[in-house]
């Protein structure tokens, strides 16, 4: 089973890395940016066929080291 | 006083820590390899030093705060015993719960490698009982990921109980939150635990400890800690 780990930081904690790109696009030209923030992504495979039990897994994954829950939050994706 | 000195894959202050415990402390620390799962006998103090554990892969000291010796660093810090984590230490202290908090990015980006001037908040814990209270001292700073932070929650509970012992300072001796170089929240530089046994800090005091170097602001820091284990 394929999963996606998304960890950004929560929105209240300053993203000098996302604004910097902001700041990048924004002088590249690129139209109609408002805002970037930028986050981790990790692409699982886990062992198995049951969701549920995945999922379980992944969390104590994000738990455990994927995210510092201090200021991230995390997503869990399955894909294909 | 009998140190040891835990040396993760990318640490490279462990040196610097080692000389001037030997320097100023007398003390010759045994360096332990993080996988490893038990402090030699007798360990008085534990150092995390500065570095980049880990090539500092996911998050600065994320991995490094669950290496196989850190149950036993968590079990000498439950002890009473010492642990003075200095700049990737402070953020590998954070990353385990050993403090709360947790070291961002520089607010403007940078790395950071200058000296930085520090008011010495506290004198009566076993880390600053030799400097004079308020005293402002000058300790190198090297890092890109400095700036502490915590909710709001956890900030008002720290000031609360005077947990911050080296804030930041202006040359003019003042605290200015909003100059502060890493962006750090209330301009912390170090924190300690709350039996006071535990020190985070980012700037370093193991190399202003030889009139070579300019100055020997640190050594207050490492008497300080042989006092405190002569008084156990």
């Amino acid at each position: 089973m394929k999963a996606r780990v998304l960890v950004t930081l929560k929105s209240a904690v300053l993203d000098p890395q996302g604004k910097a790109i902001e700041g990048a696009l924004r002088s590249l030209g690129v139209p109609s940016i408002a805002s970037v923030r930028q986050g981790k992504v990790f692409d699982i495979e886990i062992d198995g066929t049951d969701q549920a039990k995945a999922e379980a897994t992944l969390k104590e994954a994000c738990e455990k080291l994927l995210a510092n829950t201090v200021i991230e939050t995390y997503r869990i994706e399955f894909v294909g | 006083m009998k140190a040891a000195v835990i040396l993760f894959p990318g640490s490279n202050r462990e040196g610097d820590v080692a000389r001037a415990l030997k320097h100023v402390a007398g003390a010759t620390p045994t360096v332990v390899w993080h996988a490893d799962t038990e402090l030699p006998a007798g360990t008085d103090l534990v150092v995390l030093p500065g570095g980049f554990s880990y090539g500092d892969y996911l998050r600065c000291g994320a991995i490094a705060a669950r290496a196989a010796i850190m149950d036993s660093v968590r079990a000498h810090a439950e002890r009473g015993g010492l642990v003075l984590g200095i700049c990737n230490g402070f953020q590998i202290l954070c990353e385990s719960g050993l403090l709360p908090g947790v070291l961002v990015r520089n607010a403007r980006l940078r790395f950071i490698c200058r000296e930085a001037l520090l008011k010495v908040e506290r004198t009566d814990t076993p880390f600053t009982s030799r400097y004079a209270k308020g005293a402002i001292v000058r300790y190198p700073v090297a890092h890109g990921e400095g700036n502490y932070t915590a909710d709001a929650e956890t900030l008002k509970r720290l000031e609360g109980e005077g947990r911050v012992v080296f804030r930041y300072v202006m040359p003019n001796g003042r605290r200015d939150d909003t100059q502060v170089l890493n962006g750090a929240a209330n301009s912390i530089a170090g924190i300690v635990s709350s039996k006071l046994n535990v020190l985070g800090l980012m700037p370093h005091p193991e190399n202003h400890v030889d009139p070579l170097l300019g100055s020997t602001d640190g050594c207050g820091l490492f008497e300080s800690m042989v006092d405190a284990l002569e008084r156990v």
